[in-house]
């Protein structure tokens, strides 16, 4: 091949050899979708900030269990606090009188750290608060883009850590869901937190580092046939984890108000 | 406006003409036997009409049934092909299959396993065992995928050791070669022209394969994307090399007939390998009524047999919608023409009623994908309305069956720009593994022949001047729209040398292809060289009216219906006719088509026969002639 | 059944160019690339537009049809309105030649700058023996078609071209899960599949998987589990101390 060839190289647009054609066309606006594709990242704008108002509010709030009812955002307990006495797992008290502040604080970073980390809550965030991008093909309002490359966004490749803590506190809810149906007599609250339980351990098993560890890692299913299924199994789940994110966000909320308006005695039907 | 600072100059010793599954094999195998090399090809680089085979590739490995060799695969290819084949590429192509199969998985294909962890094979029609190794139903694109995967891997080598990706594999994308250049009687390079640009290129190489695939851009109702224009055939033919078989075109029984604009694209033969039935209006399986005498005691009598055989193939025969390709189109053409035909104007295809509907996904999923999105349709609920498109011409430049190479020293070719190897059909799968083996075999009689050369040959001024003045001619001309020419032809070659061909009707098409030849010599294109498509489809409109010509010709010439050749008058195979082959050459712009006879069959191979069944398609003469081999 | 459609198509060369008005008939069961086609037959011969099967096959004629990556031959028209104005233009990620016809050779350099296929060296031809379930992972993404409207519209390298040296985008980020899922491919691919191909730009905000006309699910099954195992090899201190202390190899 001689000297004579003309080199076509491929990322041309600044080689001499490129005319000035090799430019992108000239599309002057931001984005030339006709839908309203504004609409998701503005609802999920709506639902993730609602949950992080309820959150702050329901951290500061004390009413946070009547019997048999322990709000989730409460358990466990892990301080001497009065307030949260009734949330306490089996008595326990780790944390001693010297912790002033707000109990729920202690446990609350663990799930939030787990669905900040979440790869369905990134993509949710990204597009909705930091509109990168909003939505596709919708051009992202940022002159620099680094991703997950660096600090502080490469730390959500701990999300495995936060998992495994997640699996703890799905046990727990579901603990707290079993005492309060095995409680007679049965109120609605009961099957509150029962469905609550549900879905969050839906949510948390699907989650795609479970995925990972269960089988995904592995490049031969069938020398580990029992990982295989259970990463079939994970795999269902995982492929419904963007409605099982809202849908548990959603009961894990309710399920907590639910508890604190008992509790206040707000709400006081008959088998509340 | 002509300078020589935007014509380009490469040499190489083996330029492959076509990206194809045949194209990429040959370059393949070219540069492994350490030649420099070129795939020139008219789309990207992976974008060929390979990706459009869907069932698979038919080697006998036996891994299915153990029953399975080459000497089945050898007859069922005779058989499908009528006996018409030529039966040394057909020999070579059932014993070497298996081999470029396997090699395709090391270079990282992914076929569909049997349980064992071997590459599974499927049925298809005129296959007597499960035979094409395949990857659900978009087998061609795991093949093109993994070797456009295979020359990256070459390219790394050669980065590594020479420090250039391009040292010796280089692809020419969206470029055309519009002529090959001879120095006296041999190859001596090729002359095209840059899609994106319009700029000229020159190649100075003393070997050319050609693997430009087929023609079907000639037929309205078409299977075949824009790229199939015949560009191989005509580049041979003006080179001097001969066409073999042109007659011979294959409609493939199931195309889709609505959407009007997605008319003629394919429905895999795998919806009825996987358990598919054709019903016509009244709701029959009409294919029963169909089975031709050649066939009667390998197919199933009753829906009651053929629907057992999908489960017991050892104690059942087949169900008679797994016939070969021309029977069940013509067939499929009889219902239609008899007022039986579905709304659009085709026949019903259902699984719908014969799988679950997550089976049906599971195997044919972009057929599903295809019917869904393009029509409406959803294959596991409804059946579909299929009719026959046309699909692959069995003829092509007539070759040397071990090397591939053509008449003119220097040009090879290989896949469906070659002739001989199908006969007058070719079965279901036979063209993937056609590609690959004959690929491999172009590629390495190109390198033999470059290694065979005393000097290299050089390309000639004056020829690198017409070859341009040619194709600027309809940039100069405010002629006729392309578009209105390439339409008529299409009209004409499908209504006139359609499935069913009439004489007279054939001898009308060639008064309209002569007169079009006149309209092509005038369109003219409008805007400049940039991409242009009315310019390029002006320049391939040469070559597709040169082998309509030649198809026509042909037709008219065989006086009896075999495979893809249809005569309405002479209905039937006529044993004298299978001795010979029509050969197409042109001369000064005319096409002339002679009697060649067939080369007789190799004793052990014919021995592979039942005397019955080769008395189907024999002469007497021939019979007599077995009668003796088979005493010795 | 048919009906006079407003388009508006861009076209151009090289970067300059501008959105042309045309009237054009559209008939039964049409898609986009028909109209286009119908375009060149009829009011724009020298109109560029890139296709090939028209199947949605090969992967050809990825265009944007009302900013959106799509396949002109996989959108129907009756997917619009009969008064809406269509509007037509090429991948915006890409540099274009002409019309509708990008320059996607950043794709083709990125397929080379993955290592290809390693299978052991004492396996021959014929010799390999894999199980479906092992297989079923990597055959989905070797559907893809490489029509590349997922690189397009991811907007690491869509909104920010001078990612393009560090990114390979979905489509080859896919490519390198494929070959690390394969059970015979003895390559190391994590570390560079980081480092060198981008991995980590990734934000998952799933466009690639949204515009995959083969549905492959890019980002659950390929970019996710990637990032995975890249977690496994360079984030994880418990893998690495049990990797330290078993001598496993993964």
């Amino acid at each position: 091949m001689g000297p004579r060839e003309v080199e076509r190289s491929a990322m041309t647009q600044t080689t001499p050899e490129a005319p000035a054609r090799r430019q992108r066309a000239q599309v002057k606006v931001r984005t030339l979708r006709t839908d309203r594709w504004w609409l998701v990242p503005l609802v999920t704008f709506l639902g993730l900030s609602s949950f992080l108002v309820y959150g702050v509010w329901a951290i500061i709030d004390t009413s946070n269990f009547v019997e048999p009812y322990i709000a989730p955002f409460a358990a466990p307990c892990l301080t001497t606090q009065e307030v949260c006495e009734g949330a306490r797992l089996f008595g326990w008290a780790p944390v001693g009188d010297w912790y002033a502040l707000p109990p729920g604080l202690l446990i609350l970073g663990l799930p939030g750290g787990f669905r900040l980390t979440c790869y369905y809550y990134r993509k949710s965030y990204y597009r909705s608060f930091w509109l990168s991008p909003a939505a596709c093909a919708v051009q992202e309002p940022h002159g620099k883009y680094t991703g997950e490359t660096r600090f502080p966004l490469i730390i959500q490749n701990i999300h495995r850590y936060f998992f495994y803590f997640a699996v703890v506190i799905g046990a727990i809810l579901t603990y707290d869901a079993v005492l309060a149906v095995v409680h007679k007599p049965l109120g609605l609250g009961s099957w509150i937190l029962v469905l609550n339980a549900v879905l969050i351990l839906g949510y948390t098993f699907g989650c795609h580092s479970c995925r990972h560890i269960t089988a995904g890692r592995l490049n031969h299913f069938s020398r580990h046939p029992l990982r295989y299924r259970a990463w079939t199994f994970v795999s269902k789940l995982n492929a419904k984890h963007q409605p099982l994110a809202w849908a548990s966000m959603f009961s894990v909320m309710g399920a907590d108000l639910y508890v604190r308006l008992v509790a206040k005695g707000i709400i006081a039907f008959p088998y509340a | 406006m002509e300078n020589s600072l935007n014509t380009e100059r490469h040499e190489y010793d083996v330029v492959v003409i076509g990206a194809g599954g045949a194209g990429l094999r040959a370059a393949i195998e070219a540069r492994q036997q350490g030649k420099r090399t070129a795939i020139v090809c008219k789309s990207l680089f992976g974008k060929a009409h390979t990706v459009m085979a869907e069932g698979g590739a038919a080697a006998a490995m036996g891994n299915v049934n153990p029953d399975d060799n080459w000497m089945v695969h050898f007859r069922d290819t005779m058989r499908g092909g009528k006996f018409l084949n030529n039966w040394r590429m057909a020999e070579l192509h059932a014993k070497e299959a298996p081999d470029r199969v396997w090699e395709l998985e090391a270079w990282g294909a992914l076929f569909d396993r049997t349980k064992d962890g071997k590459i599974s094979q499927r049925n298809f029609g005129g296959h007597e065992y499960p035979r094409l190794a395949h990857v659900g139903d978009r087998t061609g694109l795991e093949m093109i995928r993994t070797l456009q995967q295979r020359v990256v891997a070459l390219q790394q080598e050669d980065y590594e050791t020479h420090g250039d990706h391009e040292a010796y594999i280089k692809v020419f994308a969206e470029c055309t070669v519009t002529r090959l250049l001879k120095d006296g009687d041999a190859i001596s390079g090729a002359f095209g022209y840059w899609r994106e640009t319009g700029n000229f290129i020159i190649f100075d190489a003393p070997a050319v394969v050609l693997a430009t695939g087929g023609i079907g851009k000639s037929y309205v109702v078409t299977s075949n994307s824009w790229e199939y224009t015949g560009d191989g055939h005509a580049l041979a033919l003006l080179a001097g090399a001969n066409l073999i078989n042109m007659e011979f075109i294959q409609f493939h029984p199931t195309g889709m007939v609505w959407p009007p604009s997605v008319r003629g694209i394919l429905v895999t033969e795998s919806v009825r390998g996987d358990g598919g039935v054709l019903r016509n209006s009244e709701g029959k399986r009409f294919m029963f009524d169909y089975v031709p005498d050649v066939f009667k005691d390998k197919y199933a009598t009753s829906e009651e047999e053929g629907d057992r055989w999908y489960t017991d193939q050892a104690n059942n025969r087949r169900p008679p919608e797994l016939l070969p390709r021309d029977e069940v189109a013509r067939a499929i053409n009889a219902e239609v023409k008899a007022g039986r035909g579905s709304p659009q104007g085709g026949v019903f295809l259902d699984v719908s009623t014969r799988l679950p509907a997550e089976e049906i996904k599971k195997r044919l999923p972009s057929m599903y994908h295809q019917f869904k999105e393009l029509a409406d349709v959803d294959i596991t609920a409804e059946p579909m309305q299929v009719g026959p498109t046309c699909h692959y011409i069995m003829g092509g430049v007539e070759v040397e069956a071990d090397t591939g190479a053509a008449a003119v020293p220097g040009l090879f070719a290989a896949g469906e720009v070659s002739g001989g190897m199908h006969g007058s059909n070719r079965l279901g799968g036979n063209s993937l593994s056609d590609l690959l083996v004959f690929g491999r075999r172009a590629g390495a009689g190109a390198a033999a022949y470059v290694d065979g050369l005393a000097g290299r040959p050089k390309v000639a001024d004056d020829a690198v001047e017409a070859a341009r003045e040619e194709a600027l001619a309809p940039l100069g001309r405010s002629g006729e729209n392309p578009y209105e020419v390439h339409h008529e032809l299409q009209r004409t070659m499908n209504d006139l040398v359609g499935i069913i061909r009439k004489p007279g009707e054939i001898a009308e098409a060639l008064q309209v292809v002569e007169k079009l030849k006149e309209r092509v010599a005038l369109v003219g294109a409008a805007g400049s060289r940039v991409y242009n498509p009315g310019w390029h489809l002006a320049i391939d409109l040469r070559n597709m009216v040169l082998v309509s010509e030649c198809v026509a010709r042909a037709a008219l010439l065989r006086e009896e219906s075999r495979g893809g050749h249809t005569r309405d008058d002479f209905p039937g195979m006529n044993p004298e006719w299978r001795r010979k082959l029509l050969v197409c050459s042109t001369e000064g712009g005319s096409v002339s088509v002679e009697e060649k006879v067939q080369p007789r069959m190799r004793d052990e191979l014919i021995g592979l026969f039942e005397r019955d069944e080769l008395s189907k398609y024999l002469t007497d003469e021939e019979m007599t002639e077995f009668d003796g081999i088979a005493k010795s | 059944m048919s009906y006079k459609a407003k388009f508006k198509v861009w076209r151009g060369e090289g970067g300059e160019g501008r959105l042309e008005d045309f009237t054009v008939e559209v008939n039964e069961g049409e898609v986009v690339l028909d109209i286009i086609h119908r375009l060149q037959a009829t009011q724009a011969p020298d109109l560029a537009v890139r296709w090939n099967c028209k199947a949605g096959k090969c992967g050809s004629c990825s265009m944007e049809i009302n900013g959106k990556p799509r396949l002109g031959c996989m959108t129907r028209m009756s997917t619009f309105s009969e008064d809406e104005t269509i509007t037509v233009t090429p991948m915006r990620t890409f540099p274009v030649i002409k019309d509708l016809v990008n320059d996607v050779s950043y794709n083709y350099q990125k397929a080379r700058e993955v290592p290809s296929f390693t299978p052991p060296a004492d396996v021959r031809p014929g010799e390999f023996r894999m199980k479906q379930v092992d297989v079923e992972r990597s055959q989905e993404f070797r559907k893809c078609i490489e029509c590349f409207m997922c690189n397009n519209i991811c907007h690491v390298i869509r909104d920010h071209e001078e990612n393009k040296p560090n990114f390979s985008g979905p489509r080859f980020l896919m490519r390198i899960a494929e070959l690390d899922m394969h059970p015979y491919d003895v390559a190391d691919r994590q570390e560079t599949a980081q480092e060198e191909h981008g991995l980590g730009y990734c934000n998952i905000t799933k466009c690639c998987t949204e515009v995959c006309p083969e549905h492959i699910k890019i980002t659950d099954n390929a970019l996710i589990p990637m990032k995975e195992r890249v977690v496994d090899r360079k984030y994880d201190p418990l893998v690495w101390l049990g990797n330290k202390i078993f001598k496993r190899s993964s």
